[in-house]
């Protein structure tokens, strides 16, 4: 029995997990990272358009701050996130970016003097103040009152990941590649570590730790044309789950992104539509003002993705043989700007469809892009219900994205939350010390080999590669952008019945080592738990939230659905996740419920909005004197890590 | 819908098989026949070969959009990147895979490349050196850097670890411990990053040998098969310019 002892386990080695490790080793605690692949090339390499951080250097973002950046994620969330994190993430973001600055990411700076860019399909000039010359510049991004996203051309996630990966190799940090977890050790509430299997050599080994974190990334490709990387199973969140103790938040919040090239899925960044790339029919018509006057292609990512999809459904779609699309329109923003700054786009158009975006239109469809639900945890990262479990990046539900996440705050929640979380982790490896036997990592390494062997015996005569693209077409027939009562319960049944299959699944190939069919059985019933948990949390909430959108209830339904899915698997025999609720508490928000301003509001408001909004009034009435920062303190006290409290300065504003 | 009865050629597709954790097991070539689909990359083409003939063959994707740099191989005798590479770029429709050289198998057509560029990142301190970084407050505005600069920089850093460069050189193979064009590129990023302050002694001390920059033959198949286009050519002569200088 192989055991590997270490302080901090870190499941992941994209931007969240790397970044924690980086934050415990720091503090002095023994740190592993874990990851499927070499960590440079985890998912969050494919990050193109950018981060989001109020710094307001570009003339453009003059008058950003914290409370602009939370005001719109709170309404990108369409009120569902814990508003005390979005907080925490606000006030931290600048930070995290200035680290990364410190960190060699050669961040697209402002130049001073007259520009030309492309607002509302007009070339404009713009005028960049010389005082922000050489500083941290930013483009625009759907959902956002400021142009805030901070990048590097188009290729932000590889730059920032580079450079993350790189300080963990300063750190002298082992990256344990080609190794998946899959199990959690766990005792009494307590998480002890995990059992992993070495891909090249199909050993298992128990890494006990005083703390794990979760950093697995989405779970994307539970539907069968992704964005994501094919590596984006949710088999972080699984594990989690399959403890029985620890739950999942919000498992049914899943985005689709407006612009992905047809058939393949490939991303081409909001930064196209960002820098004034607009939106086309199948008679090249400009359609997204007619629905959206106000903010058009820009609006949030989840409006834009049910408009194209509505203005496809009344024959608008440009017919192909994979299907309707309709055509992204970057030419407008000639060569210059596209060999700068969306190269990555270019190169995708000529590779995948041989087409050139400075000439031709791009054809795409709104496409599964981010999972928004994960590993529930506290503000600190911790699992509420199992000790010593934490969670970070797009594996978590921290929840700062509620229902609906904003472009380019999602690579900011992964650095973010490393130093906000890897904070509370190394504080949790200060205070605690591993007592576990040395017979419970016995048991749990002997339960997954038990496992392991069942599956290469079983002749049930499944086959794993169908079973999982049943799940996978059943997600995207029957749990896409708009959901009904009837393709969900549809989507319910087709899922229970293809884990009942999935017990018969036989592998051809019976090696123990490297093994590709292997890894797909051990993944796939893991991946139809998350599927479950997903098709069963849109079926019972029966309101339109987000990127939730429910053709049988369309409103948003505050008076009996502020509250956060959280799913339990308590029992393997169990066909179905257990779901319970925990509600959002509107009397301690900072920002009441509202509206998100797109469309005609029909939402069904709860009695406490009312009182909220007038209670936030009378203590802003009550406190006429109190600076910005002391109103929020006094609307909605929150807390961070002490090293990450101050105030963040702005050019020709200072701490202001 | 008519297209679907439409028929798509056949492809023949060639694959150098061997995994060293079997015992006994021999290198051999295999061939796989297949109906070419549409828009067709080797990475479609490969996942359907698993599926539908031998579930035991090995390769490595991430992010299928040539972004991860994960799956560089040899294709028809040329290392690239296998997602972005349509089958239809190949007239004859036959297609020889190979795993890159001078990595470690794994198996079929996975190699070592992050093991290898892991030990190639702490030869050269791939990192930002600054002693006084950790005093830096992070509330306060970042330091400034001249646009074009930054632009600069990151023309260098687009390299993506894919390896097709160390496959390529022919350098490499006569030299096992040759850094080879991911390496140089990577301190020429660092060397022109002002923020990293090391001086040219310190990178003299990483690449001033026969393993380093003086070792290179400019045969120049880095620059020839790197996926990014990176000027490895021009980086590589700037750097022994600048070390040859030196003493
Ligand atoms: C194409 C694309 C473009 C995007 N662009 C942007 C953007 O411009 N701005 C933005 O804010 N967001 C963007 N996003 C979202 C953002 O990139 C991701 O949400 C973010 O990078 C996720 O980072 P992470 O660290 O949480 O996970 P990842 O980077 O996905 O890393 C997960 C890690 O976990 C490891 N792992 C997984 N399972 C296991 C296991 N069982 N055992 C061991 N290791 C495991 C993997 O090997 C990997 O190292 C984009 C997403 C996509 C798909």
């Amino acid at each position: 029995m192989k055991i590997v002892y270490t302080d901090s386990l870190v499941i992941g080695g994209g931007l969240a997990g790397l970044r924690i490790a980086i934050a415990t080793k720091k503090r002095g605690f023994d740190t592993i990272v874990l990851s499927l692949v070499p960590a440079k090339r985890s998912h969050s390499a494919a990050a193109q358009g950018g981060m989001q951080a109020s710094l307001g250097a570009t003339i453009k973002g003059v008058g950003d701050d914290e409370d602009v950046h939370f005001g719109d994620t709170v309404k990108g969330s369409d009120w569902g996130c814990d508003q005390a994190v979005a907080r925490m993430f606000v006030n931290t973001a600048p930070k995290a970016i200035r680290e990364l600055s410190t960190w060699g990411v050669p961040w697209s700076r402002v130049q001073k003097g007259d520009r030309q860019v492309v607002v509302n399909a007009e070339k404009v000039t713009i005028t960049e103040n010389d005082e922000a010359h050489g500083l941290i510049t930013a483009r625009d991004f759907g959902g956002t009152k400021k142009w805030r996203t901070c990048y590097t051309a188009d290729g932000t996630g590889h730059t920032m990941l580079y450079a993350v990966d790189n300080k963990a190799i300063e750190h002298e940090i082992p990256v344990h590649e080609r190794k998946e977890a899959i199990a959690l050790i766990h005792k009494d509430n307590v998480c002890y570590g995990a059992v992993v299997r070495d891909l090249i050599t199909g050993e298992l080994l128990a890494y006990v730790a005083k703390t794990t974190t979760i950093a697995t990334g989405g779970y994307g490709r539970i539907y069968s044309v992704s964005t994501n990387a094919i590596i984006c199973e949710g088999i972080g969140q699984a594990i989690a789950m399959e403890t029985g103790v620890a739950a999942l938040g919000n498992m049914e919040a899943v985005q689709f992104h407006p612009t992905a090239i047809v058939p393949v899925g490939i991303l081409t960044t909001e930064g196209c539509r960002g820098d004034g790339g607009l939106l086309r029919d199948k008679d090249g018509y400009r359609f997204m003002p007619d629905y959206e006057p106000g903010k058009k292609e820009l609006a949030s990512r989840d409006v834009v993705s049910r408009r194209m999809t509505e203005h496809i459904r009344k024959g608008k779609g440009v017919p192909s043989r994979y299907g309707d699309h309709l055509w992204l329109d970057i030419t407008i923003l000639g060569k210059e700007h596209i060999d700068k700054n969306l190269r990555e786009v270019k190169e995708i158009c000529e590779y995948f469809l041989g087409i050139d975006p400075v000439k031709d239109y791009i054809p795409v469809r709104p496409t599964q892009h981010y999972s928004m639900g994960g590993l529930r945890t506290k503000p600190t990262g911790e699992s509420p219900t199992l000790k010593g479990l934490f969670a970070a990046g797009e594996a978590a539900c921290w929840d700062m994205h509620g229902f609906n996440r904003l472009g380019g705050n999602s690579v900011a929640e992964t650095v973010v939350a490393g130093m906000i979380v890897g904070e509370y982790v190394a504080d949790f490896c200060e205070e605690n010390s591993v007592n576990i036997e040395t017979g419970l990592v016995e048991t749990f390494l002997k339960q997954e080999e038990k496992k392991i062997d069942e599956l290469i015996a079983n002749e049930g005569g499944e086959n794993v590669y169908e079973i999982k693209s049943a799940m996978q077409k059943i997600m995207m027939d029957y749990v896409g952008i708009f959901r009904t009562g009837d393709d969900l319960e549809k989507a319910v049944k087709g899922l229970k019945e293809l884990r009942k299959r999935s017990k018969n699944i036989t592998i051809k190939n019976k090696i123990r080592s490297s093994n590709p069919e292997l890894v797909e059985a051990i993944r796939v019933p893991k991946m139809l738990k998350l599927a479950l948990c997903v098709a069963q949390g849109a079926l019972l909430r029966t309101e339109s939230r987000g990127a939730h959108s429910r053709e049988d209830f369309t409103a948003r339904d505050d008076k009996n659905w502020l509250k956060r899915t959280l799913t339990y698997w308590r029992n393997e025999s169990d066909e179905m996740p257990e779901v319970e609720y925990e509600d959002l508490d509107i009397m301690t928000m900072e920002m009441p419920p509202g509206s998100r301003g797109y469309g005609t509001d029909n939402t069904v408001h709860h009695p406490d909005t009312a009182k909220r909004v007038a209670e936030v009034e009378e203590i802003k009435k009550a406190n006429p004197k109190a600076d910005r920062h002391e109103l929020q303190h006094l609307l909605m006290p929150y807390d961070l890590p002490e090293r990450l409290r101050g105030k963040n300065e702005r050019v020709g504003r200072g701490f202001k | 819908m008519s297209e679907n009865i439409e028929k798509g050629r056949i492809l023949k597709i060639s694959i150098l098989r061997f995994n060293p954790q079997l015992k006994g097991d021999k290198p051999k070539m295999v061939t796989y026949e297949l109906e070419e689909a549409p828009g067709m990359t080797i990475f479609i083409a490969l996942n359907e070969i698993r599926e539908k003939f031998d579930s035991s063959l090995q390769f490595d994707f991430v992010c299928r959009a040539g972004i991860c740099g994960s799956c560089g191989m040899i294709i028809n005798g040329q290392p690239d990147l296998a997602c972005r590479a349509l089958t239809s770029k190949y007239p004859s429709g036959e297609i020889t895979l190979m795993p890159l050289p001078a990595f470690e198998l794994i198996g079929d057509l996975s190699v070592n490349t992050g093991k290898f560029m892991r030990a190639m990142s702490e030869r050269i301190g791939s990192w930002i050196h600054d002693q006084a970084m950790d005093e830096i407050d992070l509330t306060r505005l970042e330091e400034k850097m001249e646009p074009g600069l930054a632009d600069k920089i990151y023309e260098l850093e687009r390299c993506v670890e894919c390896g097709c460069c160390i496959s390529a050189c022919g350098t490499k193979r006569m030299r096992e411990e040759f850094l080879g064009a991911a390496g140089f590129m990577r301190i020429a990023r660092f060397h022109m990053d002002p923020r990293d302050k090391r001086t040219d002694d310190d990178i003299y001390e990483i690449i001033g040998d026969d393993d380093g920059i003086f070792g290179c033959m400019s045969l120049l198949g880095c620059e020839d098969y790197c996926p990014k286009d990176l000027p490895h050519q021009t980086q590589i002569a700037y750097l022994r310019r600048k070390m040859v200088n030196l003493r």
